[in-house]
């Protein structure tokens, strides 16, 4: 479903995603580990068209994502690092705008959003505005927009970071019963060992821009000799802190969010 | 179709939800007439140069509309910063749909609040006239309100579109007070919506004509207060201004969905 063959993403002089190569069959959940800075959201942009690679091929569901551009956005959902969805719209709003841009046709469109904010625990507040929700609502709202067009794979981009436990528990519930249902190739990336254990099928390991490892959790720690995938983790990416500077992105975010206190 | 449509509708909404930002977004300009209006009004009339209100009332329009459009565009800094232009950015329809939806819905709300305004002026004693002859009576002209509306709409794509443009390429809040001082003010202080661009010396003439904003009062004025009563209505003329304000929002249009359209990241 998703095939990458020697990605390569280079900025300046800082070569983020170095020379990759993965394949994630169809129905699969896929987990993508490594520290801050390994270059996981950076291959998610490239795979989402959001970033153009320096060299490399991509190919989703078979079209490559910067000539059929259209099509291969048809063709996945994606939930975001941070969150993407309009504050000043209500929850129901939000879908429909989404419905209305990935070509859900009418009917099917109201069916849909009935049905996932239903599973996702949102339909009583479908007509409140996103701003009054709490982190996990706008995640399993932005969960339930993601498969709200039937896409065949979903990217989850560190979906459960700054969440409950119990709200991360639910989240992968729901996740894996939609993956179950509908098929859905999910591709994801997350911090949290226990979760990758948890819910994927394989794991890749990244450090430094390259995949170190890539299996199942058996076989990632068969391979390592550790007993836990955390253990695997450190064994294969070391102990070393990885810091990370704060963009202008950041520093905006931070203003920003002072101007709305006002 | 849909793209456009629903983009277009999300501007809408907005405007409609912050009534508090539809007041006070009309404050500045209500602030300049009142106050510049009447306070530089009986040094107008003794310069021989009539009414100030009237002169000044189509400028605060003019800039109600111009604020209004080009924040329209920049809002976009926002989008980028709470997240939702990715949703946007991702989304498998043309780029050039998603701005084009956003910068008509700008639009739509400037003209609202350009409408809104037209209204505080007539309350403050503005009143549309036509006469024929210099030195004539003035009667009311209600029926230039239509073509005051093509003026109205031509300033708002504009600077929609130059909003749009210059958010898809700011990042952060420095450029975009950097622009705020070095652009929209100059472009409204030097369009001639306060003071009438006739007589200035070479240099101001200069750079008040490279002024688009000049060319959309000057069609905005002129068709609201006629040419009897300031010998300096219509600076240029009706065909001129509408002429290039059509081809500067078809150059914006397309600039604005060029770079939407590279936006990485």
């Amino acid at each position: 479903m998703i095939q990458v063959e020697n990605l390569t993403k280079t900025f300046d002089q800082f070569t983020a995603v170095n020379d990759i190569t993965f394949q994630v069959d169809a129905g699969e959940i896929f987990a993508f580990l490594g520290p801050n800075g390994a270059g996981k959201t950076t291959t998610i942009k490239m795979l989402t068209t959001l970033l153009r690679p320096t060299t490399g091929r991509i190919h989703l569901d078979g079209f490559d994502p910067w000539v059929r551009q259209r099509e291969a956005r048809q063709r996945f959902g994606i939930v975001f690092q941070d969150p993407s969805l309009d504050n000043e719209q209500t929850a129901y709003e939000n879908m429909e705008l989404h419905g209305i841009l990935y070509h859900v046709p009418h009917r099917v469109r109201a069916e849909r959003i009935e049905q996932l904010l239903k599973m996702f625990e949102l339909w009583e507040r479908r007509n409140d505005y996103v701003k009054t929700f709490s982190g996990g609502m706008k995640r399993r709202l932005e969960i339930a927009r993601g498969f709200l067009h039937t896409p065949k794979i979903l990217f989850l981009d560190e979906p459960t970071l700054g969440l409950d436990p119990q709200s991360r528990n639910q989240l992968w519930n729901h996740v894996k019963a939609l993956n179950e249902l509908e098929k859905t190739t999910v591709f994801l990336t997350t911090h949290y060992m226990d979760e990758a254990d948890r819910v994927a099928h394989r794991i890749a390991i990244m450090d430094h821009g390259a995949i170190v490892a890539v299996g199942t959790s058996a076989e990632l720690k068969a391979k390592t000799q550790t007993d836990s995938l955390e253990g695997a983790f450190l064994a294969l990416t070391g102990t070393s802190l990885r810091d990370e500077s704060a963009s202008s992105t950041d520093n905006l975010r931070r203003f920003a969010q002072m101007w709305q206190k006002r | 179709m849909g793209a456009i449509y629903i983009m277009w509708l999300r501007e809408l909404k907005r405007y409609f939800r912050s009534k508090a930002q539809i007041i006070v977004s009309l404050g500045q300009p209500t602030l300049y007439l009142l106050a510049l209006g009447f306070g530089f009004g009986p040094v107008f009339a003794k310069a021989g140069a009539g009414n100030y209100i009237q002169f000044i009332a189509p400028g605060v329009i003019g800039m109600t509309v111009l604020f209004s459009s080009i924040f329209s565009g920049m809002a976009m800094l926002w989008d980028r910063q709470f997240g939702f232009l990715k949703e946007t950015l991702v989304a498998p329809v043309p780029r050039l749909n998603i701005i084009l939806g956003r910068t008509l819905g700008g639009a739509t709300v400037a003209m609202l609040q350009g409408l809104l305004m037209l209204v505080v002026c007539l309350i403050a004693g503005f009143r549309p006239t036509h006469a024929h002859a210099p030195g004539a009576a003035a009667s009311y002209n209600w029926a230039a309100l239509p073509a005051a509306a093509i003026f109205v709409a031509l300033i708002a794509i504009v600077f929609a579109a130059l909003g749009a443009s210059i958010g898809s390429t700011i990042k952060d809040m420095q450029g975009f007070q950097m622009l705020m001082n070095f652009l929209v003010l100059p472009l409204f202080f030097l369009s001639g919506a306060l003071y009438p661009l006739k007589n200035l010396d070479t240099a101001m003439t200069w750079i008040t004509h490279a002024d688009p904003l000049a060319y959309g009062i000057d069609g905005l004025r002129g068709v609201l207060i006629g040419n009897w009563q300031f010998s300096f209505t219509w600076q240029f003329n009706f065909l001129l201004d509408f002429g290039l304000l059509a081809v500067l929002a078809a150059v914006f249009l397309g600039t604005s969905a060029w770079l939407f359209s590279r936006i990485q990241i």
